[in-house]
């Protein structure tokens, strides 16, 4: 384990903690492993091999292709009734474990307090289950009279050949309401990653551009991958409607179907999370012509920064005035916050392994605190989400990514926007940058360990050589982490608090970081005797 | 209002399940797994069913929750998961070196027909299983029964692996546990040491997810019963199984296998039912029943008897599991609540037996539902259509509760919202008073937080 003092001049070099990581696995394993490991550089290009299989046995963070598409990108909006056709478990488990929060207004739609499934029995999995699904969507429209409904496949569903899709095109004749089908089995892919792209699809095919709505503002924007995790999307839209932009869909956080449908009409796409929604970003773009723009609203800095890149986009004289006035005055306020947490957790070790974007998003709140990140990996992400879209040719499609369909996408002549086309060239004339995700290791320092999918023994030894003042993932690892006598922050489920995005949420954070690693309870860990020499002998009492 | 698509009309149903009162079976294997002494659980199926099933579990009870996975892709599920699972055991005793990993399959691996024996004979055969080590394994099909028939199926799967019978009998019981806490697995512990009799229980996971915190991780904690322990069941004078969903198959196994006679009780919630299994223990051990239960079992009727009151005639919706809401359900009307609602999701005949024995003379307005189409909508609706005093289940209840505002009570899994259940038991006598310290809690909050000024009463 390195000293203090190896941390002055940079990080320590971690080649030697590699080795020994490796050195435990089968030689297949080891060789594997060995490519998902990067010391990084930020001056030198290297390859990481991410959105490859897991391999089985290995205790992996990772989840399934139904999780990513109806838990993270569909399971969000209110407005649809998610019905899952499978066995009961894949609902169940969906059912409101992912804290994204919604805002209803009394009279409006909302399913997402619901789990709808078809309980698929054993004779479902015998004679065929497609009845037995007809027959849900019908006692589910009689019951609840939903504008939409979307079908989710789970594992047996493809073995056995329901064909969900003709199911959703019979039942959307018969109803006369919006049905779709995804198929998201859980084995399409090598992780959740697979079931986004399966959801942006199923989406942009079913939903988007339904409704040509009159504009509602001058400036009209989607963001796209913000999934309102705690009132994450709620801080950003606050910041939007001071500043004048019209957000018109959220895809997908305090978000419905309904807004989705005319999300055609934006004049620029926002992505937040470029892992999970980039699909739709560059299908509208084809289709419609709207550019899109990485942005990232984790950080006061970054926040600041993605709000001005907008601001720019549209060159307003208007709105660039009251953009730098809100920030102007939020990031007054972050300071004063900052200002009294940073002495405290200065030069702290940071790790995180979580997701495909907040493990590079939220180094920036940790570098806003002098925090330092000396390990990171994405859970589902694929290369260019660590090393930039620059690599995307070069990324080899393998098999289990041509199981995913990739849509014919056509320009849509009659809602195509030559103007936005226009814009966007002349703005990248003058160096203004579209699809700008250059990806985490840029951004990371000299001789960070990147890893990608990391497993439990990894993280065991990770905690070991580091000893890390604080530890970023989800559920599973949480207690793990903790046993070892390290505070584990969730960056999935937050631990129940934030928003942590914007200005607002950064400065939750920062209290957050200020609780985490400044309490005294795990120095309380041991018994107050345990240092103390056992007193060893007897006494005799005399009578 | 959180579920405001809820109204009092009951549509009948036979396809669409919403808001179930159950889950899929690998879950339980999984929990019932951990039960045994260095065990890795491990899911033959996607990650995602591994992933869901360790964050449940996780959440429940706030510890580390470890198991595996066979990672299936389309290739795996197109050709068979057998090459998954025999590089699994290979990269799980290299890497992790459990003494035994207890595989259960999932609706995909079922519906391809991988069969477990055969891969783990071949995995035995190619050298992938160390000696000493062990891989057990259990067919947990999610589209039959519920989680509690995946806990069944992996508790016999252990049972048929590891006891023996040997020439000489043991002068002990075995205790075959129905899905419980792990507190409530150290309080049955605790009552057949106070019986003084010598007892093998299986699961068993106290001390595997409600252990301390000490600076380091245990992958495999000091609990959970042991292979010697598992092994010496075959020997045993007993068997008695607490909760027959969850124990018969089990018992009837060591039956077959070892000639161990068994009884299936309900599990001891609440206190005809722990009377009946303390009948039962005492029996099987054959010894008699200390004074100390009796005064246990004294505490019990002195609290009922003490706020009778605030407990005669409420009207109460349960939902759970039927081992553990059977005994509930009798305990609420031996203590003269009326349990007018009662909606489980695991199938299975019996159950409407049981409820009709308990309820049809005291309750008779009473409203019971198991298997298809009973889950937590149906409750809700008949909720609407009459309201009740008291909501006692899984931590899904509270949307109902604070739409309706009824009282709540968390018993049952999953917990996700509340710690207590891994530390305090609901089981025996003791359990008992913890039961009516929770009901009578949340009827006098909402007593204290309704009542008129004038009525706010300072003693009760």
């Amino acid at each position: 384990m390195p000293k203090k003092k190896d941390y002055i001049n940079g990080l320590p070099d971690p080649s030697g903690l590699k080795e020994e990581i490796l050195k435990k696995y089968p030689p297949k394993v080891a060789k594997k492993r060995a490519k998902s490991m990067i010391i990084n550089d930020p001056a030198v290009d290297q390859e990481i091999q991410a959105n490859v299989r897991t391999i089985p046995g290995i205790i992996t963070q990772r989840g399934c292709t139904y999780a990513g598409c109806k838990g993270v990108v569909l399971g969000p909006t209110r407005d649809i009734i998610n019905l899952v056709h499978g066995p009961i478990g894949c609902s169940f488990y969906a059912w409101l474990t992912r804290r994204n929060q919604t805002r209803p207004a009394e009279s409006d739609e909302n399913f997402m307090t619901y789990a709808f499934s078809t309980d698929m029995q054993d004779e479902n999995i015998v004679f065929g289950g497609e009845a037995k699904l007809k027959e849900a969507i019908r006692e589910a429209y009689e019951i609840f009279k939903p504008k939409a409904i979307g079908i989710f496949s789970t594992c047996p569903v493809g073995l056995i050949g329901d064909d969900v899709h003709a199911v959703a095109r019979d039942m959307k004749a018969e109803l006369g309401i919006n049905i779709f089908g995804f198929s998201c089995e859980g084995y399409r892919g090598v992780s959740q990653s697979a079931g986004h792209h399966i959801a942006n699809n199923g989406v942009f095919k079913n939903v988007v551009g339904l409704n040509d709505r009159p504009r509602a503002g001058k400036f009209q924007v989607n963001l796209l991958g913000e999934y309102n995790i705690g009132g994450d999307a709620f801080e950003i839209e606050r910041l939007f409607e001071e500043a004048g932009i019209t957000l018109l869909s959220t895809f997908s956080g305090n978000s419905t179907i309904k807004s989705m449908e005319y999300a055609h009409t934006a004049d620029l796409n926002m992505v937040m999370c470029h892992r999970s929604i980039n699909y739709i970003a560059e299908m509208m773009e084809e289709k419609y012509g709207i550019p899109w723009i990485k942005v990232n609203f984790i950080g006061a800095e970054a926040s600041a920064k993605s709000l001005r890149k907008v601001a720019e986009y549209f060159d307003d004289a208007e709105l660039t005035a009251k953009v730098e006035e809100i920030v102007a005055r939020e990031m007054a306020k972050v300071k004063a916050v900052a200002d009294t947490v940073k002495p405290k957790v200065e030069g702290k070790l940071a790790m995180m392994f979580v997701g495909g974007s907040r493990a590079h998003h939220y180094q920036e709140l940790f570098t806003e605190l002098g925090i330092r990140v000396v390990s990171a990996g994405y859970e589902f992400a694929h290369r260019d989400d660590y090393e930039g879209r620059k690599v995307i040719p070069n990324i080899k499609i393998d098999a289990d990514t041509r199981n995913i369909e990739e849509l014919e996408v056509t320009k849509d002549e009659a809602h195509f926007r030559p103007d936005l086309v226009e814009k966007k060239a002349k703005l990248e004339a003058s160096g203004y940058e579209f699809k700008d995700y250059a990806g985490m290791m840029p951004d990371m320092a000299k001789n960070s360990l990147v890893i990608d999918d990391v497993n439990h023994w990894e993280t065991e030894k990770l905690i070991e050589f580091y000893k890390p003042d604080i530890f970023c993932a989800g559920i599973k690892e949480k207690y793990v982490v903790q046993k070892l006598g390290v505070p584990l922050k969730q960056l999935h489920s937050y631990d129940y608090g934030g928003p942590y995005a914007a200005f607002g949420g950064a400065v939750n954070f920062y209290r957050e970081m200020e609780r985490m690693l400044a309490t005294n309870i795990w120095k309380k860990v041991d018994a107050p005797w345990k240092h103390e020499p056992e007193i060893v002998g007897s006494i005799t009492i005399e009578a | 209002m959180l579920l405001r698509h809820t109204t009092s009309a009951v549509k009948e149903r036979s396809a669409l399940t919403v808001n179930p009162a159950k889950t899929c079976q690998p879950v339980g294997a999984m929990y019932a797994a951990l039960g045994i002494h260095g065990c890795l659980p491990h899911s033959h199926g996607s990650q995602g069913c591994c992933s869901y099933h360790r964050s449940t579990l996780t959440r429940h009870y706030k510890e580390p929750v470890m198991a595996s996975t066979s990672s299936f892709t389309e290739g795996a599920s197109v050709f068979g998961g057998q090459a998954n699972l025999l590089q699994a055991v290979d990269t799980i005793f290299s890497i992790y070196d459990p003494e035994i990993i207890a595989v259960h399959s999932t609706c995909l691996s079922e519906t391809i027909g991988d069969d477990l024996g055969q891969i783990i004979n071949k995995a035995r055969d190619e050298g992938k299983v160390p000696l000493g080590k062990h891989v057990i394994y259990a067919s947990t099909p999610s589209y039959v029964g519920s989680h509690v028939t995946g806990y069944a199926n992996m508790l016999e799967g252990i049972v048929k692996y590891f006891a023996e019978k040997t020439d000489e009998k043991k002068r002990q019981v075995n205790l075959l546990s129905g899905w419980v806490e792990p507190s409530d697995m150290r309080e049955l512990k605790r009552i057949a040491k106070l019986m003084k009799i010598s007892a093998v229980l299986a699961p068993d996971t106290s001390d595997v997810l409600d252990t301390p915190m000490t600076g380091k991780f245990e992958m495999y904690p000091k609990g959970g019963t042991t292979i010697p322990e598992l092994v010496s069941m075959g020997d045993s004078m007993k068997t008695i199984g607490m909760g027959s969903w969850a124990t018969r198959s089990a018992a009837v196994m060591l039956d077959n296998k070892c000639k161990v006679p068994f009884e299936i009780t309900d599990i001891p919630v609440g206190l005809s039912a722990t009377d009946r299994f303390i009948q039962a223990l005492a029996n099987a051990g054959r010894v008699s029943i200390p004074e100390s239960i009796n005064e246990e079992r004294g505490r019990l009727v002195d609290v009922i008897t003490d706020m009778h009151q605030y407990l005669y005639g409420k009207r109460v919706a349960v939902f759970g599991d039927p081992d553990n809401i059977i005994p509930l359900v009798e305990f609420l009307v031996d203590i003269d609540m009326k349990p007018v609602y009662v909606v489980s999701g695991t199938p299975g005949k019996a159950f409407e037996k049981r409820m009709e024995a308990i309820l049809a003379e005291r309750v008779p307005e009473a409203k019971y539902k198991n298997g298809p189409q009973a889950d937590m909508f149906l409750m809700h609706q008949w909720i609407k259509e009459n309201p009740v005093d008291l909501i006692i289940g899984n931590t899904y209840g509270k949307y109902i509760s604070r739409d309706e505002k009824i009282p709540f009570v968390r018993m049952g899994f999953p917990i996700l919202d509340r710690v207590g259940h891994s530390y305090f038991p609901t089981i025996g006598y003791m359990g008992g008073i913890r039961i009516l310290e929770k009901i009578l809690g949340a009827l006098m909050d909402n007593i204290d937080a309704t009542a008129k000024e004038e009525s706010f009463e300072l003693t009760m």
